[in-house]
């Protein structure tokens, strides 16, 4: 097949926008419910994050004047297009294409939403917006150091950047710390309990998030899922190795793809509702002290197996 | 477009958001909001979120008898809610200032104010009451999309600085029910 329609089938359609919009509305939904499940609440109706969203595109925003005004505007649907890119990304299909390199792509796409979300709290010149940046940025320092260093050491293990390769692999040892390493740091990256403090609403309202209004706050919801869908789906594939191959059919593929999706979405909620926030230096702490070691020994051990044995 | 209407105005029925403010209240009112969306009673289930910012909130909760220090602040809050949006007086307080009328430290009840579009009655109300109140308000924002695309008319352009000749504005009494 034509590499070009190929590449447009996987943004549009599968595992792209057409997939991806509704599939956040869900994970949302299934965030939400499991959370209230077990608060022993009934939680939210199924279409809840759906009418969230139609709800806020009908609202009106404040007047918004001058340059500052648009690149306000302009960051939540950077972000949405960054995190609906990642997931498009994603190797789910067998023979889906893709290129050399395309994690790298894929980590610069998921990585966008947050600074965007930093950025966006210091334009919306509020201050519980400028702490809440301050907050994400002292955060995303510290787990992304640990989320790269887990990807580089399966990516080294396996001698590719190919993410078609990476999905196709045969688990080890190293892979799973990896793993491990990577599904430690989802719940900073996602803003989920332990480590919520960017969006603290106790403490700073909203965070970044204080002054946006109305569809705005509607793209950034949908920027939130498609981050959920794009870091729950990296797992997804990365846990499954020859989903796709050794069953054959792009169905089940897609199935299983839609599933472990949805056990990792669950796993990180019910850890969202056992848990109360964190301080930012302890949060911090936890992922310079605590875990940063082990994705050190992760990338040590892997690049010891690339050149020694 | 009219299918997107009602789209809308379905959203709006099943999405209110709430910010909640205090006016000088004497803590009873709040609490009983904070039982309303508590595991007892999940407000959730309706769609209510309690919001920590008013520019992400559809229906503003003002409990209190709108203190003097206080006036200024709700004005603020009401104009930074974005339209569009709806006001529910949580108590007797803010309905007829309650036991402190004729107070000299205070300028209430509230909708000298602001325009108010559900009253909750009780002091303080049961939650039972305010989720049925905010139901009443979310219902109020659809029918208002319905019907025409603005809400009430911002407080600045409100001549008068009062809202009782708003008649556009429903007065729904929501009065308590014993479960």
């Amino acid at each position: 097949m034509n590499p070009m329609l190929t590449a447009l089938a996987r943004m549009l359609i599968f595992p792209g926008l057409l997939f991806a919009v509704p599939a956040a509305w869900f994970f949302l939904w299934v965030e939400r419910k499991a959370v209230a499940r077990m608060q022993e609440r009934v939680g939210p109706p199924f279409m809840q994050p759906f009418w969230d969203f139609m709800k806020l595109l009908g609202k009106s925003t404040p007047p918004r004047p001058g340059i500052a005004g648009f690149i306000m505007r302009a960051w939540p649907l950077i972000a949405v297009g960054s995190a609906a890119g990642a997931v498009g990304l994603l190797p789910v299909l067998p023979l889906s294409g893709g290129f050399e390199g395309d994690l790298i792509l894929l980590l610069a796409l998921l990585e966008l939403p947050s600074i965007c979300i930093i950025a966006a709290g210091f334009s919306s010149r509020s201050i519980f917006g400028e702490i809440g940046s301050a907050r994400e940025a002292a955060l995303s320092v510290s787990y992304n150091i640990v989320f790269l260093l887990a990807i580089v050491s399966i990516a080294a293990s396996q001698h590719t950047f190919r993410l078609e390769a990476l999905a196709a692999m045969h688990p080890t040892f190293l892979t799973v710390l990896g793993i491990v390493a990577i599904l430690i740091c989802l719940p900073a990256k996602l803003h989920i309990n332990p480590f919520s403090l960017p969006n603290a609403e106790q403490e700073i309202y909203s965070g970044p998030m204080t002054e946006y209004a109305g569809p705005e706050l509607a793209m950034w919801e949908l920027a939130h899922g498609l981050e959920w869908v794009a870091a729950t789906g990296l797992v997804a594939t990365l846990v499954a190795p020859h989903i796709a191959l050794a069953w054959g059919t792009s169905l089940l593929a897609g199935c299983l793809f839609v599933v472990l999706s949805v056990a990792v979405v669950l796993l990180l909620s019910v850890l969202a509702a056992a848990t109360a926030r964190l301080a930012i230096d302890s949060s911090v702490r936890f992922y310079w002290q605590c875990t940063l070691i082990f994705a050190v020994l992760a990338i040590s051990s892997a690049l010891f197996v690339r050149f020694w044995l | 477009m009219k299918l997107w209407k009602r789209l809308m105005c379905t959203a709006r029925r099943k999405s209110p958001w709430l910010f909640h403010m205090n006016s000088g209240s004497c803590n009873g009112c709040d609490i009983e909001i904070i039982a309303a969306l508590s595991p007892r009673y999940d407000a959730e289930q309706l769609g209510v979120l309690l919001q920590g910012s008013p520019r992400h909130a559809d229906i503003l909760v003002v409990t209190g008898p709108v203190t003097n220090k206080a006036v200024n602040a709700v004005k603020t809050v009401y104009d930074q809610v974005c339209g569009p949006k709806a006001v529910v007086a949580i108590g007797s307080c803010p309905a007829t200032t309650n036991v402190y009328i004729d107070s000299r430290t205070l300028s209430g009840p509230l909708d000298k104010h602001i325009p108010v579009d559900v009253y909750v009655p009780g002091c303080p109300p049961r939650p039972d009451a305010i989720i049925a109140g905010v139901v009443k308000a979310a219902v109020l924002l659809a029918e208002r999309g319905m019907n025409a695309t603005a809400g009430p008319p911002p407080l600045a352009q409100n001549a008068s600085g009062s809202a009782q000749d708003d008649s556009s504005v429903g007065s729904g009494v929501v009065r308590e029910v014993q479960p």
